[in-house]
């Protein structure tokens, strides 16, 4: 049984920045990483492979530099990496995105059963959590999202119980495998790659395949497939900070002089 | 009064044989460890075993050093005595006798006052043991049984030659003050025919005493007669070892998980511990109630090797592994515990070399296993996406500099590259260090700049923390970016980027002039290049970095330093230079809790508290974080922590 992992490279964005003229990222030498929730889905993948033998398979679409993700991935453990990666596939919005990762793991199961799909609960450059329901609506599959444990697993009765992490509470659910789960930081610890894991991850094969291989039509993916797009980004403006009065001669009256002026811009309310 | 030769010989012959099979089966698993040059130039190796073996110089900085310096020559001289005595008792002519008289006299006289002297040395040492032992479980009945046999020795001594002198039998009975105070005991009470019999007697009670003692020696922490020498002259002559450099190969080994993953020399170390104790009363994990103690790491390499050695040797792929519990391995605790400060090689009079070992060992957890405390995870991805430790965005380096124009670095156009590090650009507390340097070197006129957002970590905690893999990839790129730059001269502000840069960087080529700050301000006060006005920071304290101090052996700049701005000289911590005390930050435990023990910062700022100061001077960002945090909580508010930059830069004077 193949146990899938899908993982997104994104740009670090802490280093992120926007242009303030064109309002665009300004990626130029932002380094890439794993989305760290990915990092979190696919140790799950791995301690079902450590725990019931199952293949665990890093997927991944993007660019060809993408391999660097998966090496990644490969080195913390995974069987087999796949790389989705052709130009028809660029400038896929959320809906291609999850048609083509949902084609892939279709095709990976002519081989083997996938019985579960792990992927992070969101990117944190896109930030719409949309990629893995996406993928369970369209291979038609049950949708775990926001899991931050797993509760049980029976295969016989081809079972799963989790519990989601949601505002204030807690909710335990139980679905019918095969499932998609995304998962959140709670969840697990990822394991850090043994020297032996990473040398061995730079002579393994990352498989690449394009839409050769899975034959979806053209109008549902990359940019044609896509019925969103970016029109615009930008951050908001700041207003500038402004010093009241003197704390350290005046406390009491800096205090006063600081609560009128939000009760007079009805920022306090008494 | 000499036994038949026909008796003894055998006896003899059967016990040196013995020996020499206990010895080779022993030492010879030392054989199993890998490569390691100890053998380059001769001379300064001699010269370091005259003065750490023969004259004993750092036995002799402890209490009763002496009385182990009597001991050890006593041994060396009686080594004379006792051969004569071994071989006359198989070949009786041969004996000192036939020697001129002029030269028979004066020797007895000496092995006779050497043996009062060893004597009265060995009743001291069991005084001592008895009454105030190194360690407590140094007063074992092996150390006894030692010294006792030690004390027979010397008492059949006098005793057969004693009974020499009372039967008119030894023609230099008049040079023996000793011996004839013996005779005259024995030969008031004695006949001839007895006294022949008590001679006898003591004869074969040396004889036994002797030969017991050389075979048991191989099986006790008696080893050490053997290996202490050649392990001093087989000591590392660059000071504090930097460690190897690993290479990456599927298949290989990293680290040291098994007995022989370790050099010979790291399984020669463990054959001379003396288990004398000092190593443990300098290290700030053992010092403060951490499950590390140096002295037992070497205990538990030496046990492993005796039992998985042989175990290797038959080619067997069992063996015990180094990391783990049980007396044969060390407990991960305990390597974890380690902060690098080297206090242990420094007191070692043997020279063993505990550090390294400990780095070979996480090496081979964190590398082989992933197998290392939660918190350097992050520690590691942070380190490896973004560079540095906190994994704060690069672009933030130069923030720093605030307001202040800070010129990158150019070849031809600035001379110097100061290497800000990680904690002087990120640490809110340490870029108010780097301000200060900033402003000194400004001041003084100094051509420098950054590498600003280029800068990278120079990887010390991935070394020390065993993550070679890691550490690797920092010192290429590292390395690489300064020829690329044509970098020659940097002056760093850490102590870990200085002795990364000057000392582990060399390995891959990287061969230019570092200085520490301290002794970079040095320099530029004593040329007279700054304006200064004397800094008044009321009693000055000064800690020593170990990585300034015992790594590399600054001590005098930033004490010169702190001088010459306040106009006295600091005051002294009670464990100062060599023998000073880290501060808990160092060897990567900057990035890890303290769970165990209490807390070492806590113990060096009572320590420093205890002289009143109003200041305590620091000069590396580690010890700073370190010793204030150790300040807000048993001196908050009572004492300033600070840098000698900042010492300095107070006493700038302005002129615009």
């Amino acid at each position: 049984m193949y146990v899938v992992a899908c993982i997104k490279q994104v740009p670090d964005t802490t280093q992120v920045q926007i242009d303030p003229v064109t309002n665009t990222l300004v990626r130029d030498g932002i380094p890439f990483i794993v989305n760290p929730y990915d990092s979190h889905a696919l140790e799950e993948s791995l301690r079902m492979k450590d725990r019931y033998g199952f293949k665990a398979v890093a997927l991944s679409m993007g660019p060809p530099n993408a391999e660097a993700t998966l090496r990644k991935a490969l080195s913390q453990g995974v069987d087999r990496a796949i790389l989705l990666s052709d130009r028809a596939f660029g400038g896929a919005d959320t809906l291609s995105t999850s048609n083509v990762l949902a084609a892939a793991i279709r095709k990976l199961a002519e081989q083997d059963e996938v019985g579960l799909v792990f992927c992070g609960k969101q990117t944190i450059d896109g930030d719409t959590a949309q990629v893995g329901p996406g993928i369970a609506v369209r291979l038609g599959i049950s949708q775990l999202t926001l899991v931050d444990r797993i509760e049980h697993l029976d295969f016989l009765a081809r079972k799963i119980r989790v519990r989601r992490k949601l505002e204030g509470r807690y909710e335990i659910v139980e679905a019918k495998l095969p499932a998609m789960i995304t998962v959140v930081r709670e969840l697990n610890q990822p394991r850090y790659p043994t020297v032996p894991m990473r040398l061995k991850a730079v002579q393994s094969d990352v498989d690449v395949w394009d839409n050769g291989v899975l034959r979806l039509d053209a109008n549902s993916i990359g940019l044609k497939g896509s019925p969103t797009w970016v029109s615009r980004i930008f951050s908001p403006e700041r207003s500038q900070g402004e010093i009241v009065g003197n704390g350290l001669k005046d406390p009491s009256g800096t205090a006063r002089d600081l609560v009128q002026r939000l009760l007079s811009r009805d920022l306090l309310t008494i | 009064m000499q036994p038949d030769p026909i008796v003894f010989a055998p006896l003899l012959i059967c016990a040196s044989l013995l020996f020499c099979w206990s010895c080779y089966t022993r030492l010879g698993l030392v054989a199993l460890g890998g490569t390691e040059d100890r053998f380059s130039n001769p001379g300064q190796r001699l010269k370091a075993m005259f003065s750490l073996a023969l004259l004993q110089r750092r036995v002799l900085s402890r209490p009763f050093g002496l009385n182990h310096l009597l001991i050890f020559w006593s041994f060396l001289v009686l080594a004379l005595a006792n051969g004569e005595f071994l071989l006359a008792g198989i070949f009786p002519p041969a004996r000192f006798s036939l020697l001129p008289a002029a030269w028979y006299g004066p020797l007895l006289t000496v092995f006779d006052l050497v043996s009062l002297a060893a004597l009265v040395a060995v009743c001291v040492a069991a005084c001592r043991r008895a009454i105030n032992p190194p360690y407590r479980e140094a007063r074992s009945l092996e150390a006894f049984g030692i010294l006792a046999l030690i004390g027979v020795l010397m008492i059949a001594y006098f005793g057969l030659h004693g009974a020499e002198i009372a039967a008119g039998t030894e023609p230099a009975a008049a040079a023996m003050p000793v011996s004839s105070v013996a005779g005259r005991l024995l030969g008031g009470h004695l006949g001839a025919s007895q006294l022949r019999f008590v001679g006898a007697c003591f004869w074969w009670l040396h004889a036994a005493a002797l030969l017991f003692f050389l075979n048991y020696l191989p099986f006790s922490k008696h080893l050490h007669i053997l290996a202490a020498l050649p392990n001093c002259y087989l000591k590392e002559l660059d000071g504090i070892p930097v460690p190897p450099r690993e290479e990456f190969v599927e298949g290989g080994r990293l680290g040291a998980g098994r007995i022989d993953d370790f050099t010979w020399k790291d399984l020669f170390d463990s054959f001379s511990c003396t288990e004398c104790g000092r190593c443990q009363q300098q290290c700030p994990a053992t010092t403060t109630g951490k499950p590390l103690n140096p002295r037992l790491v070497m205990h538990s390499i030496k046990e492993n090797l005796l039992v998985s050695g042989p175990l290797i040797k038959a080619g067997g792929s069992r063996s015990i592994p180094l990391v783990g519990e049980g007396g044969q391995s060390v407990a991960a605790d305990a390597i974890w515990s380690c902060t690098s400060c080297a206090a242990c090689l420094a007191a070692c009079p043997v020279c063993i070399e505990q550090l390294p070992k400990l780095t070979k060992l996480r090496r081979h957890q964190v590398q082989m296993h992933a197998d290392f405390p939660q918190e350097l995870l992050l520690l590691f991805e942070n380190l490896e996406q973004r560079s540095n430790p906190w994994g704060i965005a690069p672009a933030e380096r130069t923030k720093w500099s605030g307001s202040l124009q800070v010129p990158t670095f150019e070849a031809g156009r600035t001379e110097y590259l100061l290497y800000v590090g990680c904690s002087g650009s990120f640490d809110p507390r340490s870029k108010q260090v780097t301000l200060a340097l900033a402003q000194i070197l400004n001041a003084a006129g100094v051509s420098w700049g950054i590498l600003g957002k280029e800068e990278k970590c120079c990887g010390d905690s991935l070394r020390r923390l065993g993550n070679e893999y890691l550490f690797d990839q920092f010192a290429r790129d590292n390395v690489a970016a300064f020829h690329e730059r044509g970098v020659t001269k940097v002056i760093t502000q850490c102590p870990h980027c200085f002795t990364t840069l000057k000392n582990d960087y060399r390995q891959y080529g990287l061969d230019i002039e570092v200085i520490p700050h301290a002794e970079f301000i040095e320099g530029l006060m004593r040329e007279g290049r700054l304006q200064l006005q004397e800094v008044d920071a009321g009693s000055v304290v000064f800690h020593d970095s170990c990585y300034l101090g015992r790594h590399n052996g600054v001590y005098q700049a930033p004490r010169a330093v702190l001088e010459l701005a306040t106009g006295s000289a600091p005051l002294e911590m009670r464990r100062n230079k060599e023998q000073s005390f880290c501060c808990g930050a160092g060897g990567g435990r900057m990035w890890l809790e303290e769970h165990l023990g209490e807390r070492i910062n806590l113990n060096r700022v009572e320590e420093a508290l205890d002289s009143h100061p109003d200041t305590i001077c620091v000069t590396c960002p580690y010890c700073m974080t370190m010793i204030e945090d150790g300040v807000k909580e048993l001196a908050s508010g009572m004492v300033e922590v600070r840098d000698v930059a900042e010492v300095v830069a107070r006493g700038l004077v302005v002129t615009s």
